[in-house]
C-alpha cells in the first residue's frame, strides 16, 4: 500500500532517527507532528505519545482518508476504472477495432476473413440478404450481405472501420500536437505571442471544414494531371487518400484544443508552484514541459478524445457529401453514401456502416467523459442511499443506548 | 415580537408586516433557553463506512447569550453546527436531538426547514464575498430575505432593509442599498451579511468564522458592532471560530471542540484561568500573544516614523553604522504589477526603503492589499522595480536579465503563503524539494536524495515522506516542505510570505517554532510578512509597518509594539484580539475610542 517499503534511499536506520527526533525534546510537545506518520507508514511499535491528546487531527481528515496513499494518477485511474460508461466504451471500442484488424489484416498481412479483395464482385448468396444468425450464431457466407454487384459487404464495412479508425487516430495525433504548442506558448508568454497566436487561431477557426474538404476533394483530382506528374505519384495520392484527409482536417480542427490549453495555462502559470519554480532557476521550457503541462493533462486529453469522436462523423459526413474518401478506398460515410440508393433495397448495406459509425463515436464519447470525471477533482461518487441506511442502523443502536437517537 | 431596535425612529415595519413562515414557540426574552442540544453527533459517509465528524454535543442556549464553539479544522465545529438547519452535504446525517423552543430540528423535512431557515435561525458565513450573490444589490438581497418570510410591500421591505443597514452602521444607507456587493469593502459586505441575517429577527444566529477572512483592524470593528448588537437583539449566537482572541472578546461560553469530541465545556472566565483538558491549554498556549516579548526598559529612539497620515511618502532610509553588505536593501524603490492587455499597470508599492542586514529577521505588517506581498515578491525578482535601486547581496537586480538572475536564485529563496498552491501536486514533495538543488548544483540520484533526506530532517519531517504527494498531506506539513524547499541551496535571504496565515494556532505554533530554530541554525536574513503583528512580534527583531504602499513606520520590535507612533500602527496594535478576557476588555475599550474617534474625524 505505502511506497515507503520500496524506497531505496529509506534505511532501517531511519526508525530510531525519526524517534530520536521526537523524543530529543520531551517537554517540547510542539516539536511532534501527530501525523509525521501515517497510520499505514507506521509499525505499530510507535510508541504512543503521552502529550498525543492535546492535539487534534489537522483538517481535511474525511476527504484524506480516500486518498491516502495514492498518487494523483492513481486517484485518476481508480475513478475512471469506476466509470461504467467509460469502461463500456473501452471494451466496445477494443472489440470492433480487434473485428476490423483481424478480419481485413493490415499493411499487407491477411486477415482472417475469407474475401480479402473488398472490391471484387461475386456471385449473390441468398439474394444478397445478410447470412448472419445468432441462435444458432453463424457468419455464413455473406454476414452482412453483398450489394448489387455481389460484392461482399462484410469485408467492405471492416476495411471501413480500419479507415475511420486510421483517420481518427491521426487527426487525434495532428490535434493534440499543434492545439498543444499553439495553447502552452500564447498561455505562458502572453502579450504578443498571445496575439500573435490566438489571431491565427481566430483565423484558422474562420475556415470552413466542409469548403476545404471540397476544395481539397477537386485539387487531388485535378492537380496531378495539370502538373503532368507521373502516375505513379497519383497513384500513391489516391492509394492514401483517407490519410491526406485525417492530416488536413487535423491541421483544421485543433483550434479548440489549442484554446483551452491557452486558458489552462494562463491559470497555472499564476500559482504559486510555478513561480516558486522560477525562483529555485527552472527555465522556460522546465516550467512548461514539468510543472504546467502535466496540471493540464486532464484538459488535454478529455478534449483530444472528444474531437477524435467528432473526426469519425466529421469524416463520414465529409464521404457522404463526396468530398472525403474516394474509390478505390473505402470508409463508413463513402459506404453510406454510395448505397443511398438501395436504401427501400437492400437496408444492410446502409444498418452496418451506420451501426458501427454510431458505436464508434459514442464509445469514444463515453471515454471523454469517464476521463473529464476523472480528473475533476470536484466528481465524488454519490453514496449509495441504501449502504449509507444500512450502516447508519447498525451506528444508531449503539448510540441509542445513551438515549439521544431520533 | 421582539422588537429589534427600539431607538430606530422610523419605526419597525416588521410590526406591520404578516409573517408567511411560521414562528416557532412564540417570543422569546432574555434569558430564556432557546436551544437545546442533547447529544447531537454528525456523521459522514466516506469510502463505505460512517466517518465521524462531531460527536455527543450537548448545550442549552439562552437568549442574548453567546456560544463559542472552538476546534481547529476537521475538529467538526462547523458541520455540528450547520447540521441544525439541515445544511450538511448529501453524504451527511446528523442523529441526536437539538430543540429551538420545543421543536426538534434534526430531522425535520426540507418544507419546515424553509421555514426555520433566515426566519428563525440565520447564518452568517465566513467569506462575505463568496456568500453575496455578485449579480444582484446588496439592498435587493435583504429584500428578498425579508419577502420570503413576511407578506410585504416592496417599499416597506425597502425601508426596513434600510433600517437594518443604518442599524449595522453601513455608511449612507440609502445609497448603499442599490450597491452591489463588488462596490463595498470587505467589511461592508460582512455588515451587509449580518443585517441580512439579523432581518427577520431570528431567534438564534450562526456565526461562522465571521470576521477570519477579514483584516484584523476592520476584524476590529465587526467585533465591535456585534458586542453592540448582543445588547440590542435578543437572538443568541452561535460562534464558530478558531481564534482564541475573538472569542476572548465575545463569548459568554465556551464549547472546545477536538477530533469531533467535546473536549471541555464552560463559561469564558473557567476555559481561558482555569483550563482542564491538555487540548485546551496547548490551544491558549499556542495562540501568539501580543506584547509577549515586550521588554519594559527604555530603549534608544532608533525608529523612523512617518507620523503625517495620508501622506504620499515613504519612511526615509535609515542611517547605517554597520559596515556589512547588506542581505537586501532597497533604496526609494517602487514596484509595478506589469500592464496586461487593457489593463493598466498598476503601482503597489512606491517610496520603499528598507535595509536588512545579514542574519536580520524583519517583520512587515500591513492589512491585504498594502502591498507587503509585492515587496516580498519584487525581493525575489519575480516583480520588476520600476524606480530606485534593488540591492540583494550585493548585487543590484534592480534591471537584470533573467540569464543574469541564476547566481541570485542561488541566494535567496521564497516560502508562499498558501500550502496547498505553491507544491505541485504532480510532483512527489521530495522532488519539489530538490528541483533547487538539481538545478543550480547539478546533483541527480543518490547525492541529490541524501541532501533532501537532510532538508526533511531539518524541518523535522519523516524521511519517507519524499515520496508523498501534497494532497496526502496535512497544511502544516506541506508549509514544512515549502520551508525545506526555500531552503534547499542555504539561502542568505528568505522571504516569507505570510507563511503561517493558512494554518491552524496549534499547526502555526510548530510552524513558527521551527522556523526560530532554523533560523538561529543556517543564519540567514529574513523578511517575514504578516499580517498578524503578534506572529510578527515573536520573530523579528525590526518591524515594517506598510499601507496603501507606503512604509509609514519602520522600527525596532519592542518599541513599535510598546510605543507606537503612528496612528495607523496604534490602531493595528490596538485592534489584535488577545485570548485573554480581561485583558481583551481592556484592550477593547481603548480600540473601540480609536474607532470611534476616527469615525468623528472622517
Amino acid at each position: 500500500m505505502s511506497n515507503d517499503d520500496q524506497t531505496p534511499g529509506v534505511t532501517p536506520e531511519e526508525q530510531p532517527i525519526a524517534a530520536e527526533l521526537a523524543g530529543e525534546t520531551p517537554g517540547a510537545a510542539v516539536e511532534r507532528d501527530p501525523l509525521g506518520v501515517l497510520p499505514d507508514a507506521g509499525t505499530g511499535a510507535e510508541p504512543l505519545d503521552p502529550t498525543d491528546e492535546a492535539f487534534g487531527r489537522g483538517e481535511g481528515v474525511g476527504t484524506s482518508k480516500e486518498v491516502e496513499g495514492l498518487s494523483q494518477g492513481q486517484i485518476v485511474w481508480g475513478r475512471f476504472i469506476r466509470h461504467k460508461g467509460a469502461m463500456g466504451g473501452i471494451i466496445t471500442l477494443a472489440v470492433v477495432a480487434l473485428l476490423a484488424l483481424s478480419s481485413m489484416g493490415l499493411f499487407g498481412i491477411r486477415g482472417w476473413w475469407r474475401i480479402q479483395d473488398y472490391n471484387a464482385s461475386g456471385n449473390i448468396v441468398n439474394g444478397a440478404a445478410p447470412t448472419l444468425t445468432l441462435f444458432p450464431f453463424s457468419l455464413g457466407e455473406h454476414p452482412f450481405g453483398q450489394d448489387d454487384i455481389g460484392r461482399d459487404n462484410f469485408s467492405l464495412v471492416m476495411k471501413g472501420i480500419q479507415t475511420s479508425l486510421m483517420v481518427m487516430v491521426v487527426l487525434g495525433l495532428i490535434t493534440l500536437i499543434i492545439g498543444v504548442a499553439v495553447g502552452a506558448l500564447s498561455g505562458y508568454y502572453r502579450g504578443r505571442t498571445d496575439t500573435v497566436l490566438m489571431r491565427f487561431t481566430d483565423l484558422v477557426i474562420t475556415l470552413p471544414v466542409i469548403v476545404i474538404g471540397a476544395v481539397l476533394g477537386r485539387l487531388i483530382n485535378t492537380l496531378p494531371a495539370k502538373l503532368d506528374w507521373p502516375y505513379s505519384a497519383t497513384q500513391v495520392i489516391r492509394d492514401n487518400l483517407p490519410l491526406l484527409l485525417a492530416v488536413v482536417l487535423g491541421l483544421v480542427l485543433w483550434t479548440g484544443l489549442a484554446r483551452l490549453v491557452r486558458s489552462e495555462f494562463l491559470t497555472l502559470r499564476e500559482r504559486e508552484f510555478v513561480d516558486a519554480a522560477r525562483v529555485a532557476g527552472a527555465s522556460d521550457w522546465r516550467i512548461i514541459s514539468k510543472h504546467i503541462l502535466p496540471n493540464a493533462v486532464g484538459v488535454i486529453i478529455v478534449n483530444t478524445t472528444l474531437t477524435m469522436s467528432a473526426a469519425v462523423v466529421l469524416e463520414a459526413a465529409l464521404s457522404f457529401l463526396g468530398f472525403g474518401v474516394k474509390p478505390p478506398n473505402v470508409s463508413l460515410g463513402l459506404l453510406i453514401s454510395q448505397y443511398q440508393g438501395a436504401f427501400a433495397t437492400r437496408p444492410w448495406l446502409f444498418w452496418w456502416p451506420g451501426l458501427f459509425i454510431i458505436l464508434i463515436a459514442l464509445s469514444i464519447n463515453f471515454i471523454g467523459d469517464g476521463l473529464r470525471d476523472a480528473f475533476d477533482p470536484r466528481t465524488k461518487k454519490i453514496p449509495s442511499q441504501r449502504q449509507m441506511d444500512k450502516a447508519m442502523a447498525q451506528i444508531v443502536p449503539q448510540g441509542a443506548t445513551e438515549g439521544g437517537a431520533k | 415580537m421582539t422588537t429589534l431596535d427600539k431607538e430606530n425612529s422610523s419605526g419597525n415595519h416588521l410590526q406591520d408586516a404578516v409573517r408567511l413562515s411560521k414562528t416557532i414557540g412564540g417570543p422569546v426574552n432574555k434569558g430564556d433557553v432557546i436551544l437545546r442540544v442533547r447529544d447531537l453527533s454528525v456523521n459522514f459517509w466516506v469510502n463505505g463506512s460512517w466517518f465521524t465528524a462531531a460527536k455527543g454535543l450537548t448545550y442549552d442556549l439562552k437568549a442574548g447569550e453567546v456560544l463559542a464553539i472552538v476546534g481547529e479544522s476537521g475538529s467538526g465545529k462547523t458541520q455540528s453546527a450547520m447540521s441544525l438547519i439541515g445544511l450538511l452535504p448529501k453524504n451527511g446525517r446528523a442523529t441526536g436531538s437539538a430543540k429551538l423552543k420545543d421543536t426538534e430540528l434534526i430531522g425535520m423535512t426540507i418544507g419546515q426547514l424553509q421555514h426555520v431557515r433566515g426566519n428563525e435561525i440565520s447564518v452568517i458565513f465566513q467569506e462575505p464575498m463568496t456568500a453575496l450573490n455578485p449579480v444582484y444589490t446588496v439592498g435587493f438581497q435583504i429584500v428578498e430575505t425579508l419577502r420570503t418570510h413576511f407578506v410585504m410591500a416592496p417599499s416597506a421591505a425597502k425601508a426596513r432593509a434600510i433600517d437594518l443597514m443604518r442599524l449595522v452602521e453601513i455608511p449612507d444607507p440609502v445609497d448603499s442599498f442599490d450597491k452591489f456587493p463588488h462596490q463595498l469593502s470587505g467589511g461592508q459586505r460582512q455588515r451587509i451579511m449580518i443585517a441580512q441575517a439579523l432581518a427577520c429577527d431570528p431567534k438564534l444566529l450562526i456565526a461562522d468564522e465571521p470576521t477570519t477572512a477579514l483584516d484584523v483592524t476592520v476584524q476590529g470593528e465587526i467585533l465591535k458592532l456585534m458586542r453592540e448588537l448582543r445588547e440590542r437583539v435578543t437572538a443568541a449566537i452561535i460562534l464558530i471560530t478558531h481564534d482564541m482572541g475573538v472569542v476572548a472578546d465575545m463569548a459568554d461560553r465556551i464549547v472546545v471542540m477536538k477530533d469531533g469530541q467535546v473536549v471541555e465545556h464552560g463559561t469564558s472566565d473557567d476555559i481561558f484561568n482555569r483550563a482542564q483538558h491538555p487540548y485546551t491549554k496547548q490551544l491558549l498556549a499556542s495562540v501568539p500573544h501580543l506584547g509577549s516579548a515586550t521588554a519594559e526598559e527604555e530603549l534608544p529612539h532608533a525608529r523612523l516614523t512617518l507620523v503625517a497620515e495620508g501622506e504620499q511618502a515613504g519612511v526615509p532610509m535609515p542611517e547605517t553604522t554597520s559596515t556589512a553588505t547588506p542581505a537586501l536593501l532597497m533604496d526609494d524603490v517602487a514596484i509595478e504589477y506589469p500592464k496586461q492587455g487593457r489593463r493598466a499597470a498598476f503601482r503597489a508599492a512606491n517610496h520603499i526603503n528598507l535595509r536588512i542586514d545579514p542574519g536580520e529577521v524583519i517583520g512587515l505588517v500591513g492589512e491585504s492589499g498594502s502591498g507587503k506581498t509585492t515587496i516580498g515578491r519584487a525581493a525575489v525578482a519575480l516583480l520588476p522595480v520600476v524606480e530606485g535601486r534593488l540591492i540583494i547581496n550585493g548585487r543590484d537586480i534592480t534591471n537584470a536579465k533573467p540569464s543574469e538572475l541564476k547566481p541570485f536564485r542561488k541566494e535567496v529563496g521564497i516560502v508562499f503563503q498558501d500550502p496547498g498552491s505553491s507544491l505541485n501536486p504532480r510532483l512527489p514533495v521530495g522532488e519539489s524539494i530538490g528541483e533547487p538543488i538539481m538545478l543550480h548544483l547539478g546533483l541527480r540520484g543518490s547525492e541529490l536524495s541524501k541532501r533532501v533526506e537532510n532538508l526533511l530532517d531539518s524541518v523535522q519531517l519523516p524521511r519517507s515522506m519524499r515520496n508523498r504527494y501534497p494532497h496526502e498531506l496535512s497544511g502544516g506539513q506541506r508549509q514544512r516542505i515549502g520551508i525545506a524547499r526555500a531552503l534547499a541551496l542555504q539561502p542568505k535571504l528568505l522571504i516569507a510570505d505570510e507563511p503561517t496565515s493558512a494554518l491552524d494556532v496549534s499547526v502555526q505554533a510548530r510552524v513558527l517554532k521551527l522556523f526560530q530554530d532554523l533560523q538561529a541554525e543556517y543564519g540567514f536574513a529574513c523578511m517575514f510578512i504578516s499580517h498578524d503583528l503578534a506572529v510578527v512580534e515573536m520573530l523579528s527583531q525590526r518591524i515594517a509597518v506598510m499601507r496603501h504602499g507606503y512604509l509609514v513606520e519602520v522600527g525596532p520590535t519592542k518599541e513599535i509594539v510598546s510605543d507606537p507612533q503612528h496612528p495607523y500602527t496604534k490602531r493595528l496594535l490596538a485592534a489584535v484580539p488577545v485570548p485573554d478576557p480581561a485583558e481583551q476588555r481592556r484592550r477593547r475599550e481603548l480600540r473601540d475610542a480609536i474607532i470611534e474617534q476616527e469615525q468623528i474625524v472622517s
